[in-house]
This record gives structure tokens, C-alpha cells and sequence, in this order.
């Protein structure tokens, strides 16, 4: 795998004559498994009741409340029908329950971690996820509250190297 | 049963699973293998099992994890749970917050920087008295894992003045990032409980 052709690398503008190039060389497993995992996170074989579209439009909406456009611009590349509405922020999933449960959840855990408790838990399966389907959004969420902090990071090593 | 634990202690607490955890004897070979299940390793704690439900992310979710926290070269086993431990404490992730609090106090024997840590977050950061090489690594950690992230060009140079390699730099910048991936997790799907 080339490490400038990873998702992470592209959205930090980093081309194979940067600085870091040492650096990132020496992490390049590490990079290869940020990339394994944002297709994992994406678009998974199994996608259970989580569907790719879904997942483009929530991790959409997730770069926007990281104030990250670069990786906006890249989910908005991973769209299928009906991510354009769940990474609206105006939208809260309007009268469907499952999706307004998923879509809360979303913003809070990215936004505010600290604030999640056992209640929101059961908030989603109250609108009808299951256990897996609970650690899928889990693992999505977290996911990409990853892939931010270290595109923002290798940004700023960039500006100092 | 006990009560979640609300502050921050060193002590590491058990985790109690919000979801129920996939059974080892009914797992999936897909499963088994996503969580490294061998004959010689067949202790698998509940985190992992949690974690199993999901198994092409944990696939790649713990390579990962063990590249970017026990990785040779690069930034000392200590600073790399001290990016840990900041993450932790912006997220209030009390589980990943002791782990990574107690591991820092034994591999470097002390129980200062981590005192300050936790007790200045009744007081304020500014408070704490610490050395300027790891106050330039906290200050970083603490305002990457905010949200939007808060770190600054300015706290990357100091990082660089107070003698961070790139590659150092790097490593912190991935290790506080991978806990705002595991503090999502943690203190998403689970209770810190005392262990008595």
C-alpha cells in the first residue's frame, strides 16, 4: 500500500516529497491498518442494518461537527441514496424513529463522549437496533473521531516540519 | 451491584459490558480469529468479546492498537500512555484513564505527573506543575481530542522546542487519537465497576 494514496495521508495534503516522509515510513503498518479500518468502518462485508450509505452520511456529518471539510468532501465522495439527508446537520432524522435514535447518538458520542450513559444505550434499542447492530455504530463513531485527530495532526506536523 | 465509578483513579477498575458480549463457545470462526483466539490463548476479557460482535473492524482494531501503543522506536512507552491518559481525561473515560494512569506510574516509577494530572482537573490545567516536556505533550494530546480538535500550530512547535522528534511527535498524535477511538468504545458500552 502506498501511504500517500491512504485517506488520512490525502486529507492531510501529504505528497511523497513531504518532510514526514521519514517519519509516516516508519509507521506505515500503522497507516495501512487506518486504512483497513476505514473500509471496515465504511464499507464492510457485512454492513448488517448499517448500510454503506448510511455510514458515508453519518461519517459526513461527523467531519462537520470536527470542523473538517477535507474529509467532508471525502465521505460526500462515499454517498449512495440518502446520505445527502443524514449528514445535513439541520436534520434530526424527522419521524423516523430509528434513524433519529442513530443520529442523536452520532452527535453526541462525537461531540460530547462524556455526556453518554447507560440511558442512551437503551435509547437505541428502544428504536429497534440490536446489540451488534449498537457496536457497528459504536465502532463507526469512533472510528472516524480517530481518523480526524489524526488528520488534523499530521496537518500541524506538516506546518512545523 | 455497585455503582459506576465517577472519578478518576489509578486503580484499575472491572468493565461491565452495557451490551451482551458474543460467547466464546458460540463464536463464529470469524470472531475466534478477530479476537486472537489460539489454544494458547483462550482468556479473553469482556472488552474484546463486546468487540467481537463486530469483527472486520476489531480485525484490523487490534494490530493497530498494539502497533500504535507498544511500536518500537519512536515515542517512549511512557509519553505514549500519557497521550493516552489525556484523551481519557477530555472524554471522562474513568476505565481507559486508570489503565493507561497506572501503566505511565509503572514504567516510570513515579506518581506525581498523574497526581497533578487528576487533581488539577477540579482546580484548572494551568494549575498543575509540571515539567515543560510533558506539559507540551499534554497541552497537545488535551486540545487534539477536544471536539472540533483545538490544537495549534503553536503547540506542535513546542512539542519540537521542548525536543520532540517528528517521529515522536507522530506517535503522540496517534496514540491520542486512537483514544479518542477506544474512549468512544469504553465509556459507550460500558460501566467502570470497583473490583472487590
Amino acid at each position: 500500500m502506498d501511504i500517500f494514496e491512504t485517506v488520512v495521508a490525502k486529507a492531510a495534503g501529504l505528497t511523497s516529497d513531504s518532510p514526514l516522509k521519514g517519519a509516516l515510513t516508519l509507521r506505515s503498518d500503522i497507516l495501512e491498518l487506518t486504512e483497513n479500518s476505514h473500509e471496515a468502518s465504511l464499507r464492510p462485508i457485512q454492513p448488517g442494518n448499517l448500510t454503506h450509505a448510511e455510514r458515508a452520511g453519518l461519517a459526513c456529518r461527523m467531519a462537520k461537527r470536527n470542523d473538517e471539510p477535507v474529509l467532508v468532501r471525502h465521505y460526500e465522495t462515499l454517498f449512495g441514496v440518502g446520505s445527502q439527508a443524514v449528514a445535513n446537520t439541520e436534520f434530526d432524522g424527522g419521524d423516523d424513529a430509528r434513524l433519529k435514535a442513530i443520529i442523536r447518538h452520532t452527535d453526541l458520542v462525537t461531540t460530547n463522549p462524556k455526556e453518554a450513559t447507560a440511558d442512551d444505550i437503551t435509547a437505541l434499542r428502544s428504536a429497534g437496533l440490536d446489540d451488534v447492530d449498537i457496536v457497528r455504530l459504536s465502532e463507526l463513531i469512533a472510528f472516524v473521531s480517530y481518523q480526524v485527530r489524526v488528520v488534523a495532526g499530521l496537518r500541524l506536523m506538516a506546518e512545523v516540519a | 451491584m455497585s455503582e459506576p465509578l465517577k472519578d478518576f483513579t489509578t486503580v484499575v477498575p472491572f468493565w461491565q459490558p452495557r451490551v451482551t458480549p458474543v460467547e466464546l463457545e458460540n463464536a463464529t470462526d470469524e470472531q475466534l480469529q478477530a479476537m486472537r483466539v489460539t489454544v494458547s490463548n483462550t482468556k479473553i476479557g469482556e472488552y474484546t468479546l463486546v468487540l467481537a460482535l463486530d469483527p472486520e473492524t476489531l480485525q484490523q482494531r487490534t494490530p493497530l492498537f498494539n502497533g500504535i501503543m507498544y511500536g518500537r522506536g519512536g515515542l517512549s512507552r511512557a509519553e505514549t500512555e500519557l497521550g493516552a491518559v489525556a484523551s481519557s481525561v477530555v472524554n471522562r473515560c474513568i476505565y481507559c484513564a486508570a489503565v493507561h494512569a497506572n501503566r505511565y506510574n509503572e514504567l516510570t516509577k513515579t506518581e506525581t505527573v498523574i497526581g497533578s494530572i487528576f487533581g488539577s482537573i477540579k482546580t484548572a490545567p494551568e494549575d498543575t506543575e509540571l515539567d515543560a516536556r510533558p506539559t507540551a505533550l499534554l497541552d497537545f494530546a488535551t486540545k487534539l481530542s477536544k471536539c472540533p480538535p483545538e490544537a495549534t500550530k503553536a503547540d506542535a512547535e513546542r512539542l519540537i522546542e521542548n525536543g520532540f522528534s517528528m517521529g515522536e511527535v507522530l506517535d503522540l498524535v496517534l496514540s491520542a487519537s486512537l483514544f479518542g477511538w477506544a474512549n468512544r468504545l469504553m465509556h459507550v458500552l460500558g460501566d467502570p465497576l470497583p473490583k472487590d
